[in-house]
């Protein structure tokens, strides 16, 4: 038996591998590149900072928005039009606005109310803020938390309606109260099509933070600029964020594989 | 004890005069039933005569718009201070319907967990059981149903008669005073019904108490001590299950029966 030959392939693959090394060859002869630069400010203090300061919110915003996202879900899942109303509201307008207005609006957010505070009649102020002492992370984490939380929201209603109506029903009628129904029956199984979603949106997070940079928030990218800034090795300050940005996706695509496998239980010979 | 003879009085169901719509189509349209415990009922009538719906009336999975509908004694839903009837709190509500089990079409086993896991669900959770006490009683279920080998199975991993078997000790595993079935052997294949209807007539030789929804005309026949047929969601016709099936007075029940024999 002969196989056909794929010239074509063998062909297309021979171009890409040119290309490659071309790509290659160019980054590590072309002195702009500035290779010992990088090298030099991969592990820079500022930038070790700024990239504990990206993780930070990441991981901050996407547990608050998780949380946030399950209660609006719950709200758009229930018979309660007030509810849904809100909760469709919620989202309308958190992802119908640019997050860097968002971001820029919430730094800002002193020029609308001076001051916050709650106060309740007869016991008096139970919390007050001042607008001006928002810091950049408070107005960062606000900003990517109410925006991404609109998201979540989408993706957890999508993983909740991805399970079988008979699956509440059966947990309804073994005697469960409606929280344990959703946390232990319906949850758990909605976690299916969530988890893998939420993954996707960590990874994008992580790089939706560097927009944050616009409100001065010392954070990976910030970190690198304000390094350029004063030295002007710009190209070389970026691949330095960048690697590191690469990094920490790398892992959290390992992360997610070994979680999605470890969800897949029950599932393995679904018919 | 006096307590005793007191339950005794009642029975297990008792509908009077149940009603039930879906915004404007009614589709209970007041059902007499009674149901003595110890005693298998069996629900027949064409889709879309309202039997499902009725059986979730009786669990409280639907709430009734008039009539009255008591299990054991106390009202669905409701209960009796006095001669004043105090809705339930969801709760209170959930508390009732423990009592109770439910056996589905689709089995609606909790796809995420293995056999023994779905069996030990509801005393852990609702009954709050001790672990330890929950696994050798929910290990004794599944040995009834004879599916003690299958304990760590998924789901998925089970033929539907296995799977309606451990739905089923699920149900028992409530230690319920009542079990409901719904169509429990519409949606398997023709050589795993038997396995399903021998474990139900087990259930039905110990004295449980049952109500079935059923197409399966011989069981009826054979396991029932009553046969209720419905249609457009008034009861038609009922009585002793040799008398309805083998001798249907109404000519309804005569054309049904012809159908599905
Ligand atoms: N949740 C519901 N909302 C609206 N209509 C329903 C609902 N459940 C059942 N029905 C309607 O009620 C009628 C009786 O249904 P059902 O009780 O399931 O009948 P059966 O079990 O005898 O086939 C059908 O016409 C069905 O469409
Ligand atoms: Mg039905």
């Amino acid at each position: 038996m002969v196989r056909r030959r794929a010239y074509g392939r063998w062909f297309a693959d021979a171009v890409l591998v040119l290309i490659v090394l071309g790509l290659i060859w160019t980054s590590a002869t072309n002195p702009n590149f500035q290779w010992d630069v990088v090298f030099q400010y991969l592990t820079h203090q500022m930038i070790l900072g700024g990239l504990v300061t990206t993780l930070q919110l990441t991981v901050l915003t996407m547990v608050i928005a998780s949380v946030i996202g399950v209660v609006l879900a719950l709200m758009i899942i229930s018979d309660d039009p007030w509810l849904r109303g809100v909760a469709e509201a919620y989202k309308w307008l958190f992802r119908g606005t640019p997050l860097l207005v968002q971001l820029i609006f919430w730094f800002n957010i002193s020029a609308l109310y001076p001051k916050i505070s709650l106060s309740i009649a007869g016991v008096g102020e139970l919390f007050s803020f001042s607008g001006n002492s928002i810091t950049p992370f408070m107005a960062a984490l606000l900003g990517l938390s109410l925006h991404e939380s609109a998201y979540m929201a989408e993706i957890v209603r999508g993983g909740v309606m991805a399970v079988g109506h008979g699956q509440g029903e059966a947990a309804k009628a073994m005697g469960m109260k409606p929280m344990q129904t959703f946390g232990r029956i319906v949850l758990p199984q909605a976690l299916r099509v969530i988890v893998p979603a939420t993954g996707n949106q960590v990874i994008l997070m992580l790089k939706t933070t560097s927009l944050v940079s616009v409100i001065a928030l010392p954070e990976l990218l910030y970190s690198a600029q304000a390094i350029y800034s004063r030295t002007f090795e710009i190209i070389p300050l970026l691949i330095v964020a960048s690697c590191w940005y690469l990094a920490v996706c790398s892992i959290l695509g390992v992360g997610q594989y070994y979680l999605e496998r470890r969800l897949g239980r029950g599932h393995k010979s679904k018919r | 004890m006096t307590n005793q003879t007191v339950i005794a009085t009642h029975p297990m169901v008792e509908a009077r005069n149940i009603q039930k719509s879906f915004g404007t189509v009614e589709v209970l349209k007041g059902i007499d039933m009674v149901v003595d415990r110890g005693e298998v009922v069996c629900l027949i009538g064409p889709s879309g005569s309202g039997k499902s719906t009725f059986l979730r009336c009786i669990n409280h999975l639907e709430t009734i718009n008039a009539g009255m509908m008591s299990v054991d004694g106390e009202p669905v839903g409701y209960e009796k201070r006095g001669n004043l009837l105090y809705e339930l709190r969801e709760s209170q509500a959930a508390a009732r319907r423990a009592q109770i089990g439910m056996v589905f079409q689709h089995f609606n086993l909790f796809e995420h967990k293995t056999a023994l896991k779905n069996v030990m669900e509801g005393p852990v959770v609702v009954r709050r059981m001790r672990r330890s006490r929950a696994k050798e009683l929910a290990m004794a279920q599944l040995e009834k149903v004879g599916l003690a080998h299958k304990a760590d199975a998924y789901p998925s991993e089970l033929s539907g008669g296995q799977q309606q078997r451990v739905a089923i000790a699920r149900a028992l595993a409530m230690e319920p005073k009542l079990l409901l079935f719904d169509e429990p052997t519409s949606a398997l294949d023709p050589e795993l019904v038997g396995e399903v209807l021998e474990t139900m007539r087990a259930l039905a030789r110990e004295g449980m108490t049952m109500v079935v929804v059923t197409h399966e005309m011989s069981f009826a026949r054979d396991v029932a001590d009553r046969v209720v047929f419905m249609d457009g969601g008034v009861v038609v016709e009922s009585g002793p299950s040799r008398d309805v099936i083998g001798n249907p007075q109404n000519a309804r029940t005569r054309e049904f029966l012809g159908n599905v024999l």
